[in-house]
């Protein structure tokens, strides 16, 4: 056994799955900067300026937090899912499985390599919403806390994902039908104090309007939720889906036979 | 001498029902070249996927050089390497990357890792492919690439499921030496293949295997003493009308054409012997040859035999 061979083993599974985006990056990179951007044009500069103030902001500005969280948790998801599952579909997950890699560290990897690319991702956002406004960020602790919790979330989703899935087909469908209208219906948007009272009670059962909500009082200093129970809820999440990842992992479930 | 490895009671049933493995038990010494036979969907597979890790097993003992697959997963995974039967690297990775990747999951420091790359590459040929993508490369290098990564550890047991499949005679040859050479460095080997030529060239014990049951387990010089006949066919130099009478030597011909025949002869003619009955009769040979391999006499003998007793179970 070499020294830190741990380590190694982990580093080598970043390295490969930051290369692998990286070189891709007209399909992992562009995409995302291009479609955001199109939301500060046409939501944030067109349609905002006749919506007038959100939550006592400029629309542009209460939008930017949100649309800045849309673009991590969406492509921290889709890394680790499009991946593992194309290792799983190319059979090359073979290599790690059958080297002495323990699970934690497979799963670590991955996850590490989904969150690279969604922060990085986010970093791109960020750096083309400056454009537009001048950020402020109000509380900078809690803003990277909450993307990075958020990034591990997601990542940890798509593993899951992907470890059930059996088609590329299976791993559109999440993201689809179930990411995409909670993200929407997450306050990117909106503040909920415009919703009727039964809709704001039903949007406090999204989770993701809770990393929206604090990742935006980070930037600037106004929530629609309690901060305390959103990072309650933040870290449940990543504890509960990392152990699960772990013991699915370790069941062999959609990759030993 | 050490076991390398030693199966006892192994058995394998899949979701749907299907018993892979029905019990078989099995032993290979360290250095040895041990071929695994078996037709299609025999267990050979699900035997090596076994110890791979790569299918969980539903009952048995399998201990890799002494220590146990299921208590001592990470030792019995660095004494390992594999080569499957299907291209499983990534196309789209360059040649070296997928080796240097390989070294990194077995924990090698990147300096290391880099010397053992470039050298496995280069003994594989693979050497002026190291920045080309893996999907450009042949049917034969990637099977080659297969076997360079599966060495970057230097594992002491070396697996691989039908590495020649699908190869040109030239380079399964050119694979023959550097297998034989790896095994001679020290490196257990244990070989799956349909090409029986090259099981009885390489391999000195074996195993057959057909439904999920040993079904012969000995060394290749034994089971190949036990063909008690073997048919040969004979060019002729000059043309012959019709067969002569062979008397009471132990043969039995059959004409194919004016310049051929066959003759099967039993294990105890000797080869002079043989060409003593050829002399006598004035038949002059050109050339023999054996009609099949050896070795797939002998398969196709045990694999009737043992279906012939199971029937009769």
């Amino acid at each position: 056994m070499f020294k830190n061979h741990k380590y190694i083993a982990f580093e080598t599974i970043v390295i490969k799955e930051v290369r692998r985006f990286t070189r891709i990056w007209l399909q992992t990179l562009v995409p995302p900067a291009i479609t955001i951007s199109l939301y500060f044009v046409i939501f944030g500069n067109l349609v905002g300026s006749r919506i007038g103030d959100m939550g006592g902001f400029d629309y542009m500005e209460f939008i930017i937090p949100g649309l800045i969280m849309m673009a991590v948790i969406q492509n921290s998801y889709s890394n680790v899912v499009s991946s593992f599952f194309s290792h799983k579909f190319q059979r090359s997950v073979e290599e790690v499985l059958v080297s002495p890699v323990p699970n934690s560290i497979i799963l670590c990897g991955f996850i590490v390599g989904g969150m690279v690319r969604g922060l990085l991702v986010g970093a791109i956002v960020t750096g083309m919403a400056l454009f537009f406004v001048d950020l402020q960020i109000q509380h900078p602790l809690i803003t990277i806390t909450v993307i990075l919790l958020t990034a591990t979330v997601f990542s940890l989703a798509g593993f899951i994902n992907a470890l059930f899935a059996n088609s590329f087909d299976d791993i559109s469908i999440i993201p689809t039908f179930v990411l995409t209208p909670l993200i929407y219906l997450g306050g990117v948007f909106y503040s909920s104090a415009l919703l009727p009272p039964f809709w704001q009670s039903v949007s406090a059962l999204n989770p993701i309007f809770y990393m929206v909500n604090t990742f935006r009082y980070g930037f600037l200093g106004v929530s629609d939720v309690p901060i305390g129970a959103a990072f309650f809820i933040l870290i449940l999440f990543s504890v509960v889906l990392f152990g699960s990842c772990l013991w699915l992992l370790n069941r062999g479930t959609g990759l030993r036979s | 001498m050490t076991t390398a490895i030693a199966i006892k009671d192994l058995t394998k049933t899949y979701a749907n029902g299907f018993e892979a493995l029905k019990g078989i038990s099995l032993e290979v010494e360290q250095g040895d070249f041990f071929a695994l036979l078996g037709p299609n969907g025999a267990g050979k597979s699900t035997t090596i996927g076994v110890l791979s890790t790569l299918v969980k097993k539903s009952g048995g003992i399998v201990e890799i050089f002494g220590k146990n697959v299921d208590s001592h997963v990470y030792e019995t995974k660095l004494d390992l390497g594999v080569v499957p039967q299907e291209i499983n690297f990534s196309q789209f990775e360059r040649v070296k990357d997928i080796v240097m990747t390989q070294a990194g999951y077995y924990g090698m420091p990147r300096s290391l890792a880099a010397e053992r790359c470039e050298k496995y590459l280069r003994k594989l040929d693979l050497w002026d492919k190291r920045n080309d993508r893996s999907r450009t490369l042949s049917g034969g290098m990637k099977r080659r690439l297969m076997i360079a990564r599966a060495l970057v550890h230097e594992p002491k047991l070396l697996i691989l499921d039908e590495p020649t499949a699908g190869v040109d005679i030239e380079l399964r040859r050119s694979m023959w030496e550097f297998l034989t050479e790896l095994n001679e460095s020290g490196t257990t080997i244990i070989l799956t293949t349909h090409y029986l030529e090259e099981a009885e060239q390489l391999c000195r014990n074996i195993a057959i295997i057909d439904h999920g049951r040993i079904v012969e387990n000995t060394s290749m010089r034994a089971l190949l003493k036990a063909l008690d006949k073997q048919t040969y066919i004979v060019e002729l130099a000059t043309p012959i009308e019709s067969l002569p009478n062979w008397g009471d030597a132990p043969v039995s011909a059959t004409l194919i054409d004016a310049h051929s025949f066959e003759i099967t002869v039993a294990a105890t003619l000797t080869m002079s012997g043989l060409f003593k009955l050829f002399l006598d009769r004035s038949i002059q040979v050109s050339a023999l040859r054996s009609k099949s391999n050896r070795l797939e006499q002998l398969f196709l003998s045990r694999l009737d035999n043992a279906r012939g007793e199971s029937a009769d179970v």
